[in-house]
């Protein structure tokens, strides 16, 4: 507890590693997250930014090394566990409940609900009832931020590629996690919606939320990161402003596939 | 056609039909809500049985028990008793991939059939268990009144169930279920932890299978190991198919309708093929469900009655 929510960065990794029967996808990657600070990931397609992402959320597990959130260690734990300590992700692919509504892909997602202990249905149905209403007016809420509130009650396989990435996001706000993982949260949405979303990050971070995203959309990425992580090969080749990070000429030879020196 | 014989006949169809039904509402909640593949049916059915008779049972010299409790105790008892195996192989085998489920509780109810036909000093062996008390015969004798009011108390156990199950799978809880079901890592990636939640569903449904088994055994009065074969199995697995899995009213309905064509076809068998024949008169059965069971899968998949979007009744629309 002494070190929960103190000055120091929000998330340490230290020597992260992940192969798949290969060569290492991710080899040996070190970075401290900033409390507070909208994080970005850039790297080009097959960096491992997406496998950083599994290894950080514990949807995979790392052949080597750790992780602090908030200075408690979460490596080896299971997924659910890192959600419950307010580590929230979205999937580059989205997984939404496709026979599920809308509605209820987001009331899913928030923490200690009452009604998910089984008895709990049985003996205090009143409170439930109530906590539902909650969290159907929070859910309501954040469906309606990305623009989905009238598609509330179809069953989320009908929506569209784009829809399905606003549903992932609204899913995972309306959990209020401390540091949220974006896994390309521009790609597929229309400009005018992703003008409001990057507003709605900013206002996010600006309550306290710490953000790291990956995008391959460099004007999402100067308007929002500071600062920029670059990833090739498995690496981080360095860190630093958006412009810094663009006039870089290591990053611009990882991104030309020319093998740096 | 005489009204008492006839009357005594529908009571009597009607109790099995709704014991089937208690096994195929916690099958229900394995499959259609859990998506948990246990074919170990009979199994549970049985330990609930020898559990009701057992705690129920007037005393006998040369076996464990009974302990001449009151039948609602035995009622209790046997879903703890189902609960408790139901906890132990879950704990086991859930962990494992989802196809080993299947051959562990089919291996578990084939261990639970030959221990109760073989622990002779607990099960009675071969003989089973005789004079397991019915309540109420006191007062009632054997005949309709007994039926009717023994169905009278199956119809509320079932009414309960069904009342408390529609409570829970229509809630969070059934929510995570369905979410679990439908992508594990996307539930995982929101906190929801996978394992503890399927085995929950496993250990309520298999109690409720054992609460059918000890129905079953104060309905009939004695059980023995053959009454717990896995053709047990296939006829709550069919009931819950044809009637449709994913709803409470499916498998209740499912429960009627495979039960009356079981009844149906039973006795016609009987009744027409010469005594020779009968025993392979009941393969034929198997094989009408069968055909019953292909043809509702192709004309439709979700049973007769099928599954809706919205799971917690808090979330539908207004
Ligand atoms: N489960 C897996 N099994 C085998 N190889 C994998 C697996 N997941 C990722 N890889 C490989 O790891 C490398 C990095 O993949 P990753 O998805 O992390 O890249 P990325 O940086 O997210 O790329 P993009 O920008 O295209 O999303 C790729 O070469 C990919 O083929
Ligand atoms: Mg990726």
């Amino acid at each position: 507890m002494a070190e929960g929510g103190g000055a120091g960065p929000i998330l340490v990794a230290e020597g992260l590693a992940k192969a798949f029967g290969g060569p290492r996808v991710v080899d040996g990657v070190s970075f401290a997250l900033q409390r507070g600070a909208i994080t970005g990931l850039i790297g080009p397609n097959g960096a491992g930014k997406t496998t950083l992402f599994n290894l950080v959320a514990a949807s995979l597990r790392p052949d080597a090394g750790a992780l602090h959130l908030d200075g408690a260690p979460i490596h080896g734990l299971r997924p659910d566990q890192v959600f419950g300590l307010g580590l929230g992700r979205t999937f580059q692919i989205p997984r939404p409940f496709p026979a599920m509504t809308v509605l209820e892909n987001v009331m899913l997602a928030p923490q200690h609900q009452q009604g998910e202990r089984f008895w709990a249905n049985w003996i205090r149905p009143g409170a439930v009832a109530a906590e539902e209403k909650r969290n159907r007016a929070r859910a309501m809420h954040w469906l309606d931020f990305v623009g989905l509130a009238r598609l509330a009650q179809e069953p989320a396989r009908v929506l569209s590629g784009g829809q399905r990435k606003l549903l992932e996001l609204a899913r995972v706000l309306v959990a209020e996690p401390r540091l949220i993982l974006l896994d390309e949260p521009g790609a597929g949405v229309a400009p005018p919606l992703l003008e409001i979303i990057m507003q709605k990050i900013v206002a996010l971070n600006q309550a306290g939320t710490s953000f790291l995203i990956v995008e391959h959309n460099m004007d999402l990425i100067a308007a929002l990161c500071r600062p920029v992580m670059v990833m090739a090969q498995g690496r981080l080749l360095m860190q630093g402003t958006p412009d810094e990070v663009r006039g870089d000429t290591r990053v611009i030879e990882a991104y030309l596939g020319i093998e740096a020196a | 056609m005489e009204l008492i014989p006839a009357l005594s006949y529908l009571a009597f169809f009607l109790v099995f039909a709704g014991i089937f039904a208690v096994m195929a509402l916690g099958l229900n909640l394995q499959w259609g809500f859990t998506g948990l593949f246990n074919v170990g049916v009979a199994g549970f059915v049985a330990v609930g049985a020898y559990a009701s008779a057992l705690l129920t049972g007037p005393p006998e010299p040369d076996r464990l028990g009974g302990f001449g409790l009151p039948v609602l105790v035995g009622w209790i008892g046997a879903m703890v008793a189902s609960g408790i195996a139901a906890f132990i192989v879950g704990v086991a085998a859930l962990r494992l991939r989802e196809d080993y489920l299947a051959i562990t509780t089919f291996g578990i109810a084939v261990v639970i059939q030959l221990v109760a036909l073989n622990a002779q000093a607990i099960t009675g062996g071969p003989f089973g268990i005789q004079s397991i008390p019915k309540p109420f015969a006191d007062a009632l004798g054997a005949g309709l009144a007994w039926n009717l009011t023994y169905l009278g108390l199956v119809v509320l156990v079932l009414g309960v169930a069904w009342w408390a199950l529609d409570r829970l799978v229509a809630s969070p809880w059934g929510r995570v279920l369905r979410a679990i079901r439908e992508d594990e890592l996307a539930a995982a990636s929101l906190g929801k932890r996978a394992a503890a939640f399927r085995l929950q569903s496993f250990v309520l449904g298999c109690m409720l299978m054992g609460l059918g088994g000890a129905l079953y055994a104060h309905f009939v009065g004695y059980i023995a190991p053959e009454d717990f074969l896995p053709v047990l199995t296939f006829q709550v697995w069919a009931m819950l198919i044809v009637g449709g899995s994913g709803r409470n009213a499916g498998a209740v309905l499912g429960a009627v309708l495979v039960w009356a064509i079981w009844s149906v076809s039973g006795g016609l068998i009987r009744g027409l093929l010469p005594a020779a024949e009968q025993a392979r008169g009941a393969a034929l059965q198997v094989v009408l469900i069968g055909v019953l069971i292909a043809a509702i899968l192709v004309l439709r998949p979700r049973g007769v009655l099928g599954e809706r979007a919205t799971v917690s009744r808090h979330a539908a629309g207004d």
